[in-house]
């Protein structure tokens, strides 16, 4: 089984694996995301920081302990929520931009503390050791994406999910009708930082090493990027999204050294053009009920 | 010991307090983060040191000169990245104002380079003048006086001049001030001018202070900038100056004693301690949620 996996992989070109892997655990992140900014519309500028603490849990997990990698996975994933939801606690009951800048100063706070933390070797970062696990890794990254995208679907048109959107909507109004906001809200964060924390191992492992300064700012600017270029809410435009981002610094590398310039552009230039994102307001349900023409406008 | 670090973190805290006054200003009245100010900030101070390494000239006329430069850049930027989204979500504009961020970033890098670029010895000179137990330098002196100054013009702007009037209109109520005739375009762009000269100031300054211009200078200090701005209660302009110089003032205490490798995290542990205890900042105003 895992012969036939690592010939599969192998046949793959190693520059376009490198290309669908990134894009795999940028799925996962951003739709990490998604639950919180997407869904529960609070906007979170620092999910690079949960990421980075999946990373770190994850590489100490691998060292120190013989867990196998999907176990290893599942205690990190928990971990980052846990202190996803410690953090939530207190920050949660800030509204917008207040919410947005104390998320960002957690992060930073959080990319400072790695950079003095002893057992991850400071600044010089970590060198992470294989992953203990049969599977190839594209492969795995791709399992995990693929049951990313499953969960959110379903997260989405659940109970829950509809608590979320009305939250949303209209945080006032929701909590007039019986919604507990407060504990949806920390649920969400806890919910998407779980998922950063699952791509933030990944990212570790696939990568082998890691640096604290890899989760500043802009790894967040990144992933908040892909969702709203994708669409606020919605699934398939995350993945969208996500795909195209994360691809696009390698397409744009035959400019070379224009190419964080155009990439800057690029975001202006889609946002102006397309404000709600590529796919939002797109209906998918709807779209492909009216091709096998099931419904007529 | 204590005045020394007391006048250093002031020196700090009012360029601080510079550059929140723009994003506090642009967000009084848009309710954008405009997360491409720490950029303005950068390319003002790249003008000054080509106006002072090439030019020849004098470091006021440098200031006055990037100040100039980058309130049309800022105009600029307003009109084709912002202007366009107004009616949009505002993240769709927080993340096209990251793009213009990014694109200047860039730009700066291709230009300039990489490495850090020092301007001219003599470009200001410098003598340590003892007050007391400390030692302050003109070039401190020259900041804070230059701060204070640009501050008390703003204000003097923002009270008591007519197109002042319109703004604090505008940033009260933006549909009923376009109801009373006022011209809301154009007040917005009045405003990215005014904070575009602010950061363009606080550019050269700092890169007089530490010698050194870089092209990624823009993100820590835009970051710091806007923990300031909220710090101080996002929309107001004393609450501004207050953050940038609280922010300044125990950044450099907190490196003299000793945490010189936690310098980044000093200014965001406060804004965050902050603002669990008063969640508007300090002087922000209390906002009445309403259905």
């Amino acid at each position: 089984m895992a012969d036939f996996l690592n010939s599969l992989v192998g046949a793959v070109d190693p520059y376009m694996m490198q290309i669908l892997v990134n894009i795999g655990i940028a799925i996962v992140l951003a739709l990490g995301l998604n639950v919180i900014v997407g869904l529960t519309g609070q906007l979170s500028l620092g999910h690079a920081a949960f990421m980075s603490i999946g990373a770190f849990t994850s590489a100490m997990v691998t060292i120190k302990t013989g867990l196998p990698f999907s176990l290893n996975l599942l205690v990190t994933g928990v971990v980052t929520g846990i202190v996803a939801a410690a953090i939530g606690f207190p920050i949660l009951r800030l509204t917008g931009d207040y919410l947005a800048i104390c998320t960002l100063g957690f992060a930073e706070i959080v990319k400072v503390f790695f950079l003095n933390f002893e057992p991850t070797n400071k600044a010089l970062g970590l060198t992470v050791p294989p992953a203990k696990t049969m599977i190839p890794m594209p492969i795995y990254v791709w399992v995990v994406a693929i049951l990313s995208i499953v969960l959110v679907t379903f997260v989405q048109s659940s109970r829950f999910g509809r608590a979320l959107k009305a939250i949303r909507e209209d945080e006032i109004a929701a909590e007039a009708m019986g919604i507990n906001t407060a504990r949806y809200k920390i649920q969400a964060f806890a919910l998407g930082s779980f998922m950063a924390g699952v791509g933030g191992g990944l990212y570790a492992h696939f990568l082998s090493y890691i640096n604290p300064s890899d989760f500043g700012f802009l790894k967040s600017v990144d992933i908040l990027a892909m969702v709203v270029l994708g669409g606020l809410g919605s699934v398939p435009g995350t993945v969208i999204g996500s795909s195209l981002l994360a691809s696009a610094p390698e397409f744009l590398r035959f400019m070379s050294q224009y190419r964080m310039l155009v990439y800057g552009a690029l975001l202006v230039f889609l946002m102006v053009f397309r404000p709600n994102g590529l796919l939002g307001g797109v209906n998918f349900t709807e779209l492909l009920l009216r091709a096998i023409g099931k419904k007529r406008k | 010991m204590f005045l020394q670090q007391l006048v250093n973190g002031v020196a700090l805290g009012s360029v601080y307090a510079l550059i929140a006054l723009g994003y506090t200003m642009v967000y009084g009245i848009i309710t954008l983060i405009n997360f491409a100010h720490g950029e303005i900030f950068m390319v003002g101070a790249f003008i000054g040191l080509l106006l002072v390494s090439f030019f020849k000239v004098n470091v006021f006329v440098a200031i006055i000169g990037a100040m100039i430069f980058c309130m049309i850049m800022g105009v600029l930027i307003e009109l084709i990245a912002y202007r366009p989204l107004r009616k949009s979500s505002r993240l769709s504009a927080l993340i096209s104002a990251i793009g213009v961020s990014i694109f200047l970033s860039s730009l700066a890098l291709m230009v300039f380079g990489a490495d850090a670029k020092g301007f001219p010895d003599g470009a200001f000179p410098v003598h340590q003048i003892q007050v007391g137990s400390a030692d302050i330098s003109t070039l401190q002196l020259l900041i804070i006086g230059v701060s204070a100054l640009l501050m008390m013009a703003l204000e003097f702007i923002v009270q008591k001049t007519k197109i002042g009037k319109a703004m604090r209109a505008t940033s009260e109520d933006y549909n009923t001030s376009a109801l009373m005739g006022i011209n809301v375009n154009r007040i917005i762009s009045f405003t990215f001018a005014l904070g575009s000269a602010l950061a363009a100031a606080g550019g050269v300054l700092v890169g007089v202070l530490f010698n050194a211009v870089s092209f990624n200078m823009g993100l820590m200090a835009g970051l710091k900038a806007f923990a300031a701005a909220v710090l101080g209660g996002i929309g107001s302009i004393p609450g501004a100056m207050l953050g940038g110089l609280l922010l300044g003032v125990s950044e450099v205490f907190g490196v003299a004693i000793g945490y010189s490798s936690y310098r980044d995290a000093i200014a965001f542990t406060i804004l965050v301690l902050v603002l669990l205890v008063k969640p508007t900042g300090l002087l922000g105003q209390k906002i009445t949620k309403k259905v």
